[in-house]
């Protein structure tokens, strides 16, 4: 015991470092902050280190090249020993690490703690939210898969809508001019040294921030933040009802933080890496890119957006969501600092959240997008086809080989690009059908070129049988009057 | 006695030393940027395209839409199965050929083509279009880039090398309005 406080006074006399660290660890803090509310900020830190460590392990083995990426995932995955559960625990950890910094931030914005004196907190706090983001992008290019291969294809084509600069933007992103070799080095420079470089700055900058200004104070409706007087206020909230920050606060910390490790390395295990899928080979075309899970919403919203609306919503959108981001402690730097008194940021909170979770939703079935295998692997229901006359049935099969399932659903399987076609003769006459068919329209493709007059008359006589059995189909009344009208 | 503080010598040779480092920053700096763009001064010069053959027309029925590769002509060993670039080739009659990229117009992703239906399908965001390439639904705003092509010795050839993109004047030498004449 002797020789181990003779050993830490040997080098506290040379570092001088033992008096600052305990001020930092007992400095106080307001009670009511030892809460399982405050636990959010420390977890992401220690998940961000369960990355560095985990990502350094995947370095060991991980070739940053377009022609091995590939193959060093698969040895990582099936060779080597408990590779797969580090890439697992790595991929994991980067949606946990995505997931507990969105929600420090929701829980910081709530609380008002963005508030002065704690701008700076807040903006260096939206830096280390993009640098997460760019983490997570640039660590799904790295697993060098189909996804990410034409991922970066639709990240190439986003950056070249800037205007004047964007084919430069583009060229300068990929390194040349096609997704290859020189495109794969560098994100793997960005995701290995500059974005973590830059986090393990600004994460340094977030926490002295913290410890400079203090943890923010529970709020409480009806105390507001003011310029002039809440520094004072806040110094003596924590040296009259503070405690130290050891051990007082960090308990807590600690437990959610161990928890989270926990529950990533749960999810390691059971769920297994991500990927890689197929080989990052473009003349393999049978392939249907999805994006990892914290993209799918932007996914989402480029499918929908009116096609007009889309390069301005991408190019502008971002910037005036950052602008509003940054500008926030500024124009609301003062006041109520209570959830319960802001009703217009819990609703905000509410919009963003429902708003992302439904567009996450809905990339999660896509149906946006045609069924590719549809005509092929997806079968007309057989009660569409018992007891129809043999026109119908040839019908049935022009419906599949001519795609049309690919976009149409019939009994729930197939494509939703286009309305389901289940009772689709109530609401089409025959005339509207065929026009439908032949001129297309109302984002259909015009079949006319590719349908024979038989083929048409099949296809339409087919889909007029789709109704349900108590409703009968449309039917043009001017055309039967005038056919009535006749001897 | 002192000197006023900023008339020291010290002072001046601080402000010596910044301005020294100021210089050596930009011998280095220059440089530095000058390699970061090489990408485009890559291009500027020798250019990213050339001709690059698909193989004997023999390959390519009158009539019909054909998947097509070509290694990209700028390549590194390392770049693997990433240089090989695919594309749709229709050979409308005889000479007369559309040679159209694999992306979309709309955001990139490999379109396909289905031949009964005569329509290229995007899995991605739902884009289709037509055997000429002209745009049929879905979000993109035009129809498929189309590379020029020319028939050389029973050959067919494109003039490629670099990935078309939406925004991106790369289509310089990609034809945009379908059916040009051919360029050889």
């Amino acid at each position: 015991m002797r020789l181990i406080r003779k050993v830490g006074d040997w080098f506290d006399q040379r570092l001088q470092l033992a008096t600052p660290i305990r001020d930092t660890m007992q400095h106080p803090v307001p009670r009511r902050t030892a809460s399982w509310a405050y636990v959010f900020g420390s977890a992401a830190l220690t998940v961000f280190m369960l990355q560095l460590v985990t990502g350094i392990l995947l370095a060991l083995l991980y070739v940053p090249s377009a022609g091995e990426a590939w193959n060093s995932l698969q040895i990582l995955n099936h060779q080597v020993t408990l590779g797969w559960f580090i890439r697992a625990l790595h991929g994991w950890g980067s949606n946990f690490m995505v997931a507990i910094v969105l929600i420090h931030m929701v829980q910081v914005f709530l609380f008002g703690a963005y508030k002065f004196p704690r701008e700076l907190t807040w903006i260096v706090g939206i830096l280390l939210l993009l640098l997460t983001l760019g983490m997570a992008f640039t660590g799904q290019v790295l697993r060098f898969d189909q996804d990410a291969y034409w991922g970066l294809g639709i990240g190439a084509s986003i950056a070249s809508r800037v205007p004047v600069l964007g084919p430069w933007i583009v060229k300068l992103l990929l390194g040349g001019p096609i997704i290859a070799g020189a495109t794969l080095s560098r994100f793997f420079a960005l995701h290995v040294f500059v974005i973590p470089g830059s986090l393990i700055a600004f994460v340094g900058l977030h926490v002295l921030l913290v410890l400079k200004l203090g943890i923010n104070e529970w709020p409480m409706p009806g105390r507001i933040v003011r310029r002039a007087t809440y520094v004072q206020e806040y110094h003596e909230l924590t040296h009259k009802d503070g405690i130290p920050f050891v051990p007082g606060a960090v308990a807590k910390d600690m437990f959610f933080s161990g928890f989270i490790l926990l529950c990533i390395a749960a999810c390691a295990v059971y769920f297994g890496p991500f990927g890689p899928s197929g080989q990052p080979d473009p003349t393999i075309i049978q392939t249907v890119p999805r994006p990892d899970y914290f993209f799918l919403w932007l996914y989402a919203v480029l499918s929908l957006l009116p096609p007009s609306m889309e390069t301005p919503a991408l190019l502008i959108g971002p910037v005036i969501a950052l602008g509003v981001l940054l500008a926030l402690p500024f124009f609301s730097g003062e006041g109520e600092k209570s959830w319960k008194r802001r009703p217009i940021a819990v609703l905000t909170i509410l919009l963003v959240a429902v708003a992302l979770g439904t567009f996450t939703h809905l990339a999660g079935d896509a149906p946006w997008s045609p069924v590719m295998d549809a005509w092929s692997g997806a079968p007309v229901p057989a009660q569409y086809l018992k007891g129809r006359t043999a026109l119908e049935r040839q019908g049935a099969l022009v419906f599949q080989a001519k795609q049309c399932h690919n976009c149409h659903a019939l009994g729930g399987a197939g494509g939703k690009r286009g309305p389901d076609l289940d009772r689709v003769a109530v609401e089409l006459t025959q005339d509207q059908l065929i026009r439908q068919v032949i001129q297309g329209g109302g984002n259909m493709p015009a079949y006319g070129n590719n349908l024979s007059p038989a083929e048409t008359t099949a296809l339409v006589a087919f889909l007029e049988t789709l109704h349900p059995a108590e409703q009968v189909p449309a039917r043009d009344a001017s055309r039967e009057a005038d056919v009535g009208a006749r001897p | 006695m002192s000197l006023p503080d900023e008339l020291s010598r010290r002072r001046m040779l601080m402000k010596l030393g910044i301005l020294f480092n100021g210089a050596v920053g930009v011998v280095l700096g220059v440089p530095i940027v000058r390699y970061l763009l090489s990408p485009l001064i890559r291009e500027r010069r020798p250019g990213y395209e050339s001709w690059l053959p698909l193989g004997p027309l023999g390959q390519f029925p009158e009539g019909e839409t054909r998947l097509a590769s070509y290694r990209n002509p700028v390549a590194n060993p390392s770049d693997g199965e990433t240089a090989n670039i695919p594309c749709w080739v229709r050979r409308v009659a005889g000479e007369k050929f559309q040679v159209f990229a694999i992306n979309c117009a709309h955001l990139g992703c490999p379109v396909r083509w289905f031949p009964q239906s005569g329509l290229f399908m995007c899995p991605c965001h739902g884009g289709a279009y037509y055997a000429d390439g002209t745009r049929a639904s879905g979000p993109p705003e035009r129809g498929l880039f189309e590379y020029p092509y020319k028939v050389d010795h029973g050959n067919l050839l494109i003039d490629a090398g670099q990935m078309p993109t939406t925004g991106a004047p790369t289509a310089k030498l990609i034809n945009i309005s379908a059916g040009r004449p051919p360029c050889a």
